[in-house]
């Protein structure tokens, strides 16, 4: 079920800016691996070249290779559609359809697919709900909008549309930033079963997150404003948070960055 | 320095309660800017409310002369004959009239206004989209008695041959028959008055789907939607409530065109069953026809059509208020 992605020399642009240069990295299956570093430096950019999202942004264009598995996500005649069906993505702020209610936006991506039974729909809900550990919350009103829940049972909404239509991978941008504490606790334990099926790639601006949560971290910085970013190191999170091999990681880390 | 000073003093804003206090302070200050403020708007707000009731109270005054004297019914009568003594005069057949065209109208002109607002929104190139929303722009800019010229010199002869094919293939439903009169039919009259409403149904759906969060179309896009289903699960049912409000401005202009119906339709006081035969008259059209050869005895009975026409209006705004308020909670607008 989870894949591996491995992505050798990518280069993201918008328009005629950089944003990311020449990254290369591997995502084990069924691991967490943590983007950090400063605002700017491109790692939501990154992420959302692992799904195609990227050239979603009018002048977004990227070069180089993502494999998923053994398939090229950027080869030719692939379509983004079914990349991102493989592929899913859960956003900053929480964005469950405000038109659906609780039941239809979870089986949104299901509908979309067309490829499910009748009766199968409200199992495969109930299940993904379970899932994204928001099901007792709403067994009870799964016809009522999402839009009525707090941000962090709509975080967990969208997680569990997410991971309805069964995707290889999830990737997540920042998905607590917008959230408080309690429900920022709910999502990381959610993160922490979820790895267990699933290959996860999250973006975070908080340290403490990054290393509750991730196996690997990742530490993305650029030269300056104005320059694309790069990967400055990858290594497991322990690693990382203790004895960083580049001294730029450390810097940032403890708090001596500039 | 002074001044800045007491502005770092203020109290925290809170959001609710600040609101309530400036309006508090508005009220009891002594600034004369405060005041003259709020006596212009105060004033505005209440010269409208007297502009509305005294055009009320002129109609419904002059419209109860002209129907206490009608010897016919007002609502049902099939005849307009209000110069006579006694007078006979009725809606019905201008209800009628003014109802269908501006269905036909909002049946041809909705789905078109929606598609050309998607395609300028989501499928047009930037460099593309710009001219034609200019050029629609230009189309709601061209005065009614333009529109009416060229649909009695274009558009009627050029309706005979859809007319008659109409004919041939639908007659046999009865409002789609055709006995062969000159086109200057509520169909007509309903084409034309599609595109002239079509500008500001277009306008309107654009700026609503041109609101759409990214964040949800992205949502869409990223559980794999195409393009026409991000637009379906994202686009479409965020602009709902906007779409009726579009399409309610062009319906207010559907019913009341005046000169653009008058120009095109040949009127009579009759209710035809086929939209193709020509016949049937609408409010604004026979006032328009009628008003200036008229006694003041007419001219009370038009006025009280015009009434009838008011309150159909308001009954049309209301019940899109009523689909628009149903849909609220699941509306974009608490997203």
């Amino acid at each position: 079920m989870a894949k591996r992605i491995d992505v050798s020399g990518l280069t993201a642009y918008y328009g005629s800016h950089k944003a990311i240069e020449d990254i290369s990295m591997t995502v084990e299956p069924r691991s967490v691996t943590a983007f950090i570093g400063p605002s700017g430096c491109g790692k939501s950019t990154f992420l959302r070249t692992l799904n195609r999202m990227h050239e979603v942004t009018s002048g977004g264009r990227v070069e180089g290779k993502v494999l998923l598995d053994d398939e090229d996500l950027y080869g030719a005649g692939v379509d983004p559609v079914s990349v991102r069906r493989e592929v899913g993505m859960v956003f900053q702020r929480p964005n469950p359809f405000p038109t659906m209610s609780i039941f239809d936006n979870v089986a949104a991506g299901l509908r979309l697919n067309g490829s499910y039974k009748k009766g199968e729909l409200s199992d495969v809900v109930e299940k993904s709900l379970k899932g994204a550990n928001l099901w007792n919350e709403v067994k009870d009103r799964l016809n009522k909008p999402g839009s009525g829940l707090s941000g962090g049972q709509q975080q967990r909404l969208c997680i569990a549309r997410a991971i309805a239509v069964e995707p290889k991978v999830l990737l997540m941008d920042e998905p607590c930033s917008a959230l408080d504490p309690i429900s920022t606790l709910a999502i990381e334990d959610l993160i922490g079963e979820l790895k267990e099926r699933f290959t996860i790639v999250i973006v975070t601006h908080n340290m403490q997150q990054a290393a509750r949560v991730s196996d690997r971290t990742a530490f993305f910085n650029l030269a300056a404003v104005g320059q694309p970013g790069k990967l400055i190191e990858i290594d497991d999170t322990e690693r990382i948070f203790s004895n960083p091999s580049v001294q730029a990681t450390e810097d940032y880390i403890s708090g001596r960055f500039g | 320095m002074d001044i800045s000073t007491k502005n770092t003093e203020a109290p925290p804003p809170a959001p609710q309660p600040a609101v309530a206090q400036h309006k508090r302070a508005a009220r009891g200050s002594t600034r004369p800017g405060d005041r003259i403020f709020l006596g212009l708007s105060r004033g505005s707000g209440i010269f409208l409310l007297v502009i509305m009731a005294a055009i009320a109270v002129f109609l419904t005054y002059r419209a109860s002369l002209a129907i206490s004297k009608d010897e016919a019914n007002f609502l049902t009568a099939f005849e307009w004959n209000a110069t006579a003594v006694p007078p006979r005069f009725g809606i019905a057949v201008l209800a009628f009239g003014t109802v269908v065209s501006s269905i036909i109208a909002m049946v041809l002109a909705v789905p078109i206004a929606v598609a050309i607002a998607l395609f300028l929104t989501h499928y047009a190139p930037r460099r593309l989209s710009g001219p034609i929303a200019y050029v629609i722009d230009l189309l709601a800019a061209v005065p009614s008695i333009v529109y009416g010229l060229w649909g009695a010199l274009i558009l009627v002869p050029h309706m005979n041959g859809l007319f008659g094919w109409l004919n041939n293939y639908f007659g046999w439903t009865g409002i789609l028959s055709w006995e062969g009169g000159a086109p200057r039919s509520m169909l007509t009259v309903g084409i034309l008055l599609a595109i002239m409403i079509l500008p500001i149904v277009t306008n309107v759906s654009r700026e609503v789907f041109r609101q759409v969060p990214q964040m949800h179309e992205e949502a869409a896009l990223a559980l794999g939607a195409t393009r026409w289903e991000v637009v379906r699960m994202a686009v479409l049912p965020f602009g709902r409530s906007g779409v009726i409000s579009a399409s309610m401005l062009g319906l207010g202009r559907a019913l009341g065109e005046t000169m653009a119906v008058a120009t095109v339709l040949s009127p009579t006081f009759d209710i035809q069953a086929s939209l193709l035969n020509p016949g049937g008259g609408t409010f604004a059209q026979n006032i328009a026809s009628k008003f200036g050869e008229a006694t003041e005895q007419g001219r009370d009975a038009l006025i009280a059509s015009g009434l009838v026409l008011f309150v159909i209006t308001l009954l049309v705004n209301g019940a899109a208020r009523a689909i628009i308020a149903r849909r609220k909670e699941y509306s974009g607008a608490n997203a």
